[in-house]
């Protein structure tokens, strides 16, 4: 307790907000490079570490085969199905909620639309009746999804898990649990067509990712989301139609599953009831260990679409290297601990509370 | 600061917490800097400081959550470190922490044996943990709480006791309490003192830590003050010292009184909003009342009686089962919380904590949480106009640190009670319901906010207030509704009434 503390603080108080200022300042200035790591690509950092990792291990014991162009196409092909839904998932779990359902409404979705009467149908107008089915299924189970779990205030888990039960139900009644050809040449012709050397699968993947990232990140709908996930009560309280908002999250998810059963039918020309089957895991696994938070709150695209990158990524590098799938899930399991465990240290929160 | 040193050294009792030059920083905030405590045994000791002086990180480093950079603790004479909380309470230190710890889908009982169950070979013992837990709520004077109530549905008030229960179920010889009658009414605070008598007078030393100065005056024994992370007196008489010099060791400056001057409200201002014969089943009704322009009408009572229930249900947030609600002309409709603040209704609720803040996001995007859909266009946001509008909202409190992009979790309590006042000054708000203001709020900040309120009134916005503070209603309030279990006692103009009357009223709307 010198003279010279009491100098200091005493010229503080004179001019409060040029402290206050200077502190802030000060805080920032050397943070250009904080900024940059503490900005997307610094919380990514870990996944963008993993996945190059990962391709290391892979052109080193798979080479060529690995390291080509045609090769890091089919990783990217092979993530854009679960990645579309995975993207849609990550606003859900962004909000406080869960979507178990999603693969199962893919699933659903396909069988819908490579019905035989669909598809003459679609023969007889235009291939674009098999694109807007899928929309309107997933968009179906989003809906009652939605209103079940906001207005009826059922536990999204509970809910969903329900949907995911009964549309697999629903898939297996309407295609008497056969696997229904996509013969309607217009819609094979446009989900198997390539632009500029790249096909539309992987296009499909990146557009809804692009907007997905506005829609989160720049709209008023992302921090709706956000602050629901926040917290709820306080976000009602300001006057946000939390429960509607909901709803609209919940559409949103069912919408990607529909988008991701276009490609699918596209991919496998095929429409079944067992396409999608424990797609919710991977895609949870994937939003988790993209950083999005399971208690909702804060959620990034980005890391979702690394997240499914990896875990492609890891698939490609085993099948390359002909090891066995047994092994493949417990790296898997492994990869999902270790990047939960990296993400609570880099986004750690300081202790609660003033 | 000569009486620092002239006051450890006339201590010769060797005290049971010697505190010397605690540091510490978070990322590139210093909070402490250099901290000097002193606690006997058996005394109130009172730690003084404005909203960010780091009394809360003070408290959190003597109970094992935050490890010291620097300096010495020494417990009993002997020196320690605090490794942990439970190191902290293994050595009789329990601390009641200022944002409320309770775990809300636990019992009562559940909670205050939280960490020390009463078992035997892990199973519970689950009656004797209610006979105990129910000994504990009895000498806290709260008999009527049954200990297996679930804590989420206490109170605020309520989950307060439960907290300071479970620091007495420890065997303690010092207990902290950061800021425990922010959540009380008076009478409860009176309750608490008792408990604070009784517990000094069986040897056990408290520290306490509080906005209210006339609180220290009643229960302290010496004061210590902090100033932006430092000691800048320690040991101080809680009865002797000046008000003025311990608000200036404080503040660094004078503050002049708290309350600003009425203004009166003219004979021809619009009434903002009217309330008839507003009811919401069990909980009050019957409530009517106008607000005209520029006035502020101020509703006291105990907690419990029905205020902040009041408040919400004007807001919408609750359905009103009877009577309506008519902003500058249009009826609102019954529960709907958009309908209000588009009618120009704001709410700053009472649980900052758990109705008010995304503690995890940014500043300015608790500031703009109401608004950020005004200032976007065409859905799509304008996060530079929201930052730059939380900030001249931020400057205009002296919201510290004034950084929009900051995590409101890291600011201390009273700003960010700021940050929810600056919620609702960011797009003009015609009536605007402040539930427990200057909860948790500093002297300094006090002021301002109570002069802020009255700018606020005085440029054409209606108020509607509600404090457990009987002398910051009268203080504030031009109106003065007294509420008693649901129901309105009496209106009084606030110059017509003392905080004697009001307390009258209060008592007696209790008895009956
Ligand atoms: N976990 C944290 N991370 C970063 N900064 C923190 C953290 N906890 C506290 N601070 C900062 O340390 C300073 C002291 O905060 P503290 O909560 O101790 O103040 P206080 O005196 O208790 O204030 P109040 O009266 O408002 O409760 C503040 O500037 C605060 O923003
Ligand atoms: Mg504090």
């Amino acid at each position: 307790m010198s003279e010279q503390n009491e100098a200091v603080t005493a010229g503080d108080q004179t001019q409060p907000p040029s402290g206050v200022g200077q502190k802030s300042v000060g805080q920032n200035r050397p943070s250009v490079f904080r900024r940059i790591l503490s900005g997307s690509v610094g919380r990514n950092l870990g996944l963008v570490i993993a996945l190059v990792l990962l391709g290391i291990v892979g052109t080193i014991t798979a080479g060529d085969r690995f390291a080509s162009v045609d090769n890091l196409l089919t990783i990217i092909r092979f993530a854009s199905i679960i990645g579309v839904i995975s993207i849609g998932l990550t606003f859900v779990i962004t909000a406080g909620g869960i979507d178990l359902s999603v693969g199962s409404v893919m699933g659903l979705s396909t069988v819908v639309a490579s019905l035989a009467a669909v598809q003459a149908a679609a023969t007889q107008s235009s291939w674009i009746l098999m694109v807007l089915i899928p929309l309107g299924v997933g968009l179906a189970a989003g809906l009652v999804n939605g209103i079940v779990i906001a207005y009826g205030n059922v536990v999204a888990f509970m809910a969903t898990l329900a949907m995911l039960v009964a549309a697999r139900g629903l898939a297996e009644l309407i295609s008497g649990r056969r696997t229904q050809i996509v013969i309607e040449t217009g819609f094979l012709q446009f989900t198997r067509s390539d632009v500029i050397g790249v096909p539309l699968l992987i296009w499909i993947f990146l557009i809804v990712a692009v907007l997905a990232w506005f829609l989160l990140n720049r709209t008023t709908f992302g921090r709706r989301t956000v602050a629901i996930g926040g917290n709820r009560e306080a976000t009602r309280l300001a006057g946000i139609r939390v429960k509607r908002h909901l709803v609209y999250v919940y559409l949103l998810s069912g919408l990607t599953a529909g988008i991701a059963g276009i490609m699918m039918l596209g991919r496998t020309t095929a429409g079944t009831s067992t396409h999608g089957g424990l797609y919710e895991l991977d895609a949870i696994a994937a939003v988790v260990v993209g950083g999005t938070l399971l208690i909702g709150g804060r959620g990034t695209i980005v890391g979702t679409v690394l997240g499914v990158l990896i875990f492609s990524t890891l698939t490609n590098v085993f099948t390359q290297n002909n090891l066995d799938t047994s092994v493949q899930q417990i790296t898997k399991g492994l990869i999902i601990v270790i990047a939960v465990l990296l993400q609570q240290r880099f986004a750690s929160r300081g202790p609660s509370g003033t | 600061m000569c009486y620092v040193a002239s006051m450890i050294d006339d201590d010769h009792s060797a005290p049971l917490l010697r505190v010397r030059g605690i540091t510490k920083s978070f990322a590139g905030v210093q909070a402490l800097q250099g901290v000097d405590l002193d606690v006997r045994a058996a005394e109130v000791h009172c730690v003084l400081g404005q909203n960010g002086a780091g009394k809360s990180t003070l408290i959190k480093v003597l109970s094992g959550v935050h490890h010291p950079d620097g300096g010495v603790i020494r417990w009993q004479g002997d020196e320690v470190t605090i490794a942990h909380p439970v190191a902290a309470l293994g050595m009789g230190i329990a601390t009641m922490y200022q944002e409320l710890d309770v775990v809300d889908g636990l019992t009562i009982a559940e909670n205050i044996f939280l960490g020390h169950e009463r078992a035997a070979g892990g199973v519970l013992k689950v009656a004797e943990a209610n006979r105990a837990a129910r000994e504990l709520l009895v000498r806290l004077g709260h008999g009527n709480l049954s200990p297996s109530t679930e804590v989420g549905r206490l109170s605020a008030a309520n989950k307060q006791i439960v907290s300071m229960a479970r620091a007495l179920s420890h065997d303690t010889k010092l207990i902290i309490m950061d800021e425990p009658s922010a959540v009380l009414d008076s009478e409860e605070v009176r309750n608490l003192f008792r408990v604070i008598r009784e517990l000094t007078a069986q040897g056990v030393a408290v520290v306490y830590i509080s906005h209210r100065l006339e609180e220290i005056r009643q229960i302290g024994d010496r004061i210590t003050v902090i100033k932006d992370g430092r000691s800048m007196a320690v040991g101080l008489s809680a009865q002797d010292t000046p008000t003025a010099e311990l608000i200036t060791l404080m503040t660094g400056r004078a503050v002049a009184n708290v309350f600003p001057d009425r203004v009166p409200v003219p004979a021809d201002a619009p009434v903002l909003i009217d309330i008839t014969g507003l009811g919401l089943r069990g909980q009050f009704a019957d409530v009517s009342l106008s607000v005209r322009a520029g006035e502020i009408v101020g509703l006291a009572g105990l907690v419990g009686s029905g205020r902040s229930e009041i408040l919400e249900t004007i807001y919408g947030a609750r359905k009103a089962t009877a009577g309506q609600v008519t902003v500058t002309g249009s009826r609102l409709t019954a529960g709907s919380v958009r309908a209000a603040v588009h009618a120009g209704i704001g709410l700053a609720p009472e649980e900052r904590k758990s109705q008010g803040l995304i503690l995890d996001e940014q500043v300015y995007r608790n500031v703009t949480l109401a608004t950020f859909a005004r200032f976007a266009r065409g859905g799509f946001l304008d996060e530079r106009r929201e930052r730059q509008v939380s900030l001249e909202q931020m400057n205009a409190l002296e919201l510290r640190p004034a950084d929009p992009d900051r995590a409101t979790r890291t600011l201390s309590g009273g700003n960010q009670q700021k940050v929810l006042l600056a919620r609702w000054l960011v797009h003009g708000t015609k009536v605007l319901l402040l539930d427990e203001p200057t909860r948790g709020v500093d002297v300094g900040a006090r002021a301002e906010i109570y002069a802020l309120i009255r700018r606020l009134a005085a440029a054409g916005t209606a108020i509607i207030l509600v404090s457990s503070e009987i002398e910051e209603v009268i203080g504030l309030a031009d109106r003065v509704l007294v509420i008693g279990d649901g129901e309105v006692l009496s209106t009084t103009d606030a110059d017509a009434i003392d905080e004697r009357g009001v307390l009258d009223l209060v008592m007696k709307g209790a008895a009956t």
